[in-house]
């Protein structure tokens, strides 16, 4: 807290409070009236979490802005929140997004926009919850509560498959969460009665109930992520999901799976988490290189980058489980970099979907003619998603291959193979979108970007290059903590 | 007029006889068809029984005709949510039945004869007591079913609720006696003590548990003893099911504390195991075959064999946690289950019953306010949170991990991963289906109310919900005497 205001507290319920008056617009005719609404309350949000971020103290890795009260004393849980150099990112990334998907979805959606644009916003602060929460019921209910917006997204604005996708996304998340909760309430009785997460970093838990309580917690981090074989959803919740939907689930959702990785299973149950990094490991890379060549083959944009998101995460995981700082570091930094980056693919894909109402790749061919200024982000968004160097995306990818061949030179060969396979799916696709001659009627008749696509873009745009140069101002935040938490690993609970 | 004030912890019960009484003959006299009299006078005799109990509450375990009758923290609570729960159903249901010329004097009589019925349950504390309580409930539940006498489903639900009920009574008679022939007594304390002793027969005790448990399984509705829930909540008017479906259920808990924690702890280890395999059935046969129902009555008829699956892990878990976490779960069920019946009624008009699922369809279209308390609920009985019944799950779950319950939990949690599935479909009918009709739907305004209130109540309860669960583990600990 600076000078006794609770920022965490105004960072979660801000955006909510501007979803519920949004929600009060109500018709229709009101629509103007919503937007604008909404866009301030999502620039508000933004504004609010960057004292997050210039206020934080890089040399410690204990909870900043701690806030805490009680809340249902008889179970002694507490509206507990903080934030430390591993969840503070998030909260700025995902507040950073919620602007940009209120204006991505300005013109395009038409029907019930109050109802869309608030359900971003009460997501935005729910999902800023997660991140803030130190308490696991608080986190439990954060957790929850996000999908129904989501589910909501999805099965109301999605496409044609999209009642099947909202209802896949909503169960396949449910069940992990459910064995997630038996394992909290397990951890609550072992603990004495404490629902505090950081109680349950310390406390020593014998191995057979820490492989439990790693695999429960691996139920609802995994399909969340998602790892290899739990994926399946993915791919058609972002086919289904409107643009601004898909935005949010690869930036954000995604990430909260992974962070849920370093906020639980990894230091609740280090031993746990030693020695099952083989079955991890071995997961992060089928992740990377078979869905790499699963995405190869795919003939819709957005399945192509939805399994290219999945695989990206794939290396998430492995740098998470190889336990050495480049790994964990570039982890998260890959985190960060794949919100930036899958989030401006799939604002691209948007874009060409509201002109041509098609996402197959065969619909298009020769877009660059018609869209030069498009084409050219597009490029550096498609670059970034390959991987190269000066983009955000080489930062991340290149430190998580160097942790890798420190632990295991396969390990790194396999997961290397992934700039080759990468730059092969998107760059392809990229080329048969863009390049060419004009193919159609459809795309002959394309209009090149309006200032507010022009305006998202170029932040990403900005974004994605600056991190790619300089990464320092990202990687300073979470360094302390990463280097505590693998101090924390190593020691044994047992 | 020393011994008149001696019985001032069973009051209510009596000012609501004498009412109860007084209103038929007002009826006789009204000439209003629209009984909004008799109506008005319902309302304020629940008013009033509110008054008078929460006057004459007193510290402590008061009993009373020779220990037939017991007032404490727990039976106040729950005699206050019954009123509660009646009243609200009085409101959503008065337009429903007075469009199907059921708003009759006969009808707001039998209601209060159920509550009455529940009340004596609730504060039963000899076998005598509680039989005649249960039987004044269904008895009156009996006829209200039948009450549409033109109607083939409403009389053959009735017809089936009455067979079955009776068979279920004849149970618990049968194990009550044997319980009598091992214990020599129908005092609940008396065969908690007796028990204790080790002076009764054990088999003849263990057989009795059995035929008690059975009877027990019946008035709930846990599997295998279920077979009449989904045809009496799918014939019986909705307004019947609303009442069926909703304050019975805290009676029926208190029913299930006064024997079998009460009367016959000691043989904990044997109840709990039949408990255990009664809660696993109703979970996992509840939530599969609501799956497949396409009658939104029907499939809340089986939720409810889920739910009280789901009550019964919290009792057997045992302790203040177990049964203070099956009373939060029952309380919490009834305010449910009073929004998700409402709705229905909200829905439906004149000759037309809103009781299919695809008569959900678009309602966020036609209404997104009744659309969205919906989703609340919806979402609440699926243990989502921030909603209540998220609360409710959880603290049942806690008790059961607490005792060690850890293969129970998880098939807890797998079959409400199951039972999600069915509300989610509600929710996909509401807001990602187009409506079947643009009708607009008709709402008085009490009712419409009633509804916000309710909804929101989910919601709130929900986020805040620390106050109703002290209330129910500090009723069930000073009533039941544990530590």
């Amino acid at each position: 807290m600076i000078f006794g205001i609770p920022l965490l507290t105004i960072a979660i319920w801000l955006p909510i409070i501007f979803g519920v008056l949004v929600l009060a617009t109500g018709h229709d005719r009101n629509a103007p009236l919503a937007r604008n609404i909404a866009l301030l309350g999502a620039v508000l949000g933004f504004l609010v979490t960057l004292p997050l971020y210039t206020g934080f103290d890089k040399m410690t890795s204990s909870m900043q802005f701690v806030e805490m009260h009680n809340w249902i004393p008889r179970f002694n849980i507490h509206y507990h929140l903080g934030v430390d150099g591993i969840s503070v990112l998030f909260i700025l990334l995902n507040s950073f997004f919620t602007p940009l998907v209120v204006l991505a979805g300005w013109k395009v959606i038409e029907k019930r926009v109050a109802q869309y644009l608030a359900a971003f916003l009460i997501m935005s602060g729910l999902v800023n919850g997660v991140f803030a929460s130190l308490d696991a019921v608080l986190f439990y209910v954060f957790w929850e509560a996000m999908l129904i917006p989501m589910f909501i997204i999805i099965g109301v604005w999605g496409g044609p498959n999209r009642v099947y996708a909202a209802v896949k996304f909503f169960l396949y998340t449910l069940l992990g969460s459910l064995l997630m909760l038996v394992a909290l309430l397990y951890l609550y009785n072992q603990s004495g009665g404490s629902f505090e997460i950081l109680d349950y970093h310390q406390m020593a838990i014998p191995m057979t109930a820490q492989i439990l309580v790693f695999i429960a917690f691996f139920m609802a981090f995994s399909v969340k992520v998602p790892m290899f074989p739990v994926h399946t959803w993915l791919p058609d919740a972002h086919v289904e999901a409107p643009t601004g939907g898909s935005v949010v689930l690869a930036a954000i959702m995604l990430k909260v799976g992974a962070y849920g990785f370093l906020r639980f299973s990894m230091p609740i149950a280090p031993d746990a988490s030693h020695s099952l990094s083989g079955v991890m490991i071995t997961l992060s890379l089928i992740a990377v290189v078979y869905i790499g060549l699963v995405a190869l083959t795919q003939s819709d944009m957005k399945k192509l980058v939805a399994y290219s998101s999945i695989s990206h995460m794939g290396f998430v995981t492995l740098g998470f489980f190889i336990f050495n700082a480049y790994g964990m570091e570039g982890a998260l930094l890959q985190m960060i970099s794949h919100g930036f980056v899958a989030g401006a693919l799939f604002l691209c894909i948007g874009v060409l979907y509201d002109r041509v109402h098609s996402r197959q790749i065969v619909d298009y061919g020769g877009v660059a003619n018609k869209m030069p200024v498009f084409a050219a982000f597009f490029m550096l968004f498609a670059m970034a998603n390959s991987g190269l160097p000066g983009t955000s995306g080489f930062v991340g990818e290149f430190l998580v291959i160097m942790g890798s061949v420190k632990a295991n030179f396969w390990f790194a060969f396999l997961a290397a193979s992934t700039l080759i396979f990468g730059a092969a799916y998107t760059l392809w696709m990229y080329k048969r979108v863009i390049f060419g001659a004009v193919a159609n009627d459809h795309v002959a008749h394309l209009h090149d970007i309006n200032w507010r696509e022009k305006l998202i873009f170029t932040i990403l745009a900005v974004s994605v290059l600056v991190m790619g140069i300089y990464p320092l101002p990202f990687s300073d935040i979470l360094h302390t903590s990463v280097n505590d938490l693998l101090v924390h690993l190593a020691r044994s609970k047992l | 007029m020393s011994y008149l004030s001696t019985l001032f912890p069973a009051y209510a019960e009596i000012f609501l006889l004498v009412v109860v009484s007084l209103i038929m003959i007002v009826d006789l006299f009204t000439k209003n068809q629209n009984r909004t009299v008799t109506y008005l006078l319902v309302q304020f005799t629940l008013l009033g029984c509110s008054l008078i109990t929460v006057a004459t509450h007193q510290n402590g375990i008061v009993h009373l005709f020779n220990n037939m009758f017991v007032d404490d923290l727990m039976s106040d609570v729950l005699k206050l949510l019954s009123y509660l729960a009646v009243s609200m159903m009085l409101v959503y249901s008065r337009t429903y039945l007075l469009a199907r010329g059921l708003f009759t004097g006969e009808f707001l009589a039998l209601v209060l004869f159920t509550l009455m019925g529940m009340m004596v349950m609730i504060s039963a504390s000899n076998f005598i007591t509680l039989y005649l309580g249960l039987e004044l409930l269904s008895l009156s539940l009996y006829a209200m079913v039948a009450l549409q006498r033109d109607s083939a489903t409403a009389t053959e639900a009735a017809m089936k609720y009455f067979i079955l009920g009776a068979l279920a009574s004849g149970l618990l008679l049968y194990g009550m006696s044997m319980l009598y022939g091992a214990t020599g007594s129908l005092d609940v304390n008396a065969i908690s003590h007796a028990i204790q002793q080790g002076v009764a027969n054990k088999p003849l005790l263990v057989f009795g548990l059995v035929f008690i448990v059975s009877g027990l399984a019946f008035k709930l509705g846990a599997v295998p003893f279920h077979m009449w829930i989904p045809d009496v909540y799918h014939g019986a008017p909705t307004a019947m099911t609303m009442l069926i479906g909703t304050a019975p259920k805290l009676a029926a808990f208190a029913f299930t504390m006064r024997i079998l924690v009460e009367g016959m702890q000691p043989l904990m280890m044997h109840w709990s195991s039949m408990l255990a395999i009664l809660a696993v059935l109703s979970m996992a046969i509840g939530n599969i075959t609501a799956i497949s129902q396409t009658n939104i009555k029907r499939m809340f008829a089986y939720s409810t064999i889920a739910h009280m699956g789901f009550l019964l892990v919290g009792v057997l878990s045992g302790g203040i946690e177990g049964y203070g976490s099956a009373m939060f779960y029952a309380v919490i069920y009834v305010l449910m289950s009073l929004g998700g019946f409402g709705m229905i009624m909200l829905m439906s008009r004149e000759g037309f019953e809103a009781d299919s699922l695809n008569d959900f369809k678009g309602l966020n279209q036609r209404s997104p306010w009744l659309a969205f308390m919906m989703l609340l609920l919806m979402f609440s009985m699926a243990g989502v949170p921030p909603t209540e019944g998220f609360n409710a799950k959880i603290s049942v779950l806690n008790a059961a991990v607490q005792e060690g319950h850890i293969p129970l939990v998880v098939m807890a949690v797998l079959f409400s991963l199951i039972g999600a599935f069915y509300y989610l479909r509600i929710v996909k009918l509401m807001y990602f289906d187009a409506p079947e009709s643009h009708e607009k739907i008709y709402m008085q305004p009490d009712s419409s109310l009633l509804i916000s209130i309710n909804g929101l109540a989910v919601l709130v309860l929900g986020i805040l919900p620390g106050t109703l669960m002290s209330v129910c583990a500090v009723s069930v600990q000073q009533s039941l005497l544990l530590q």
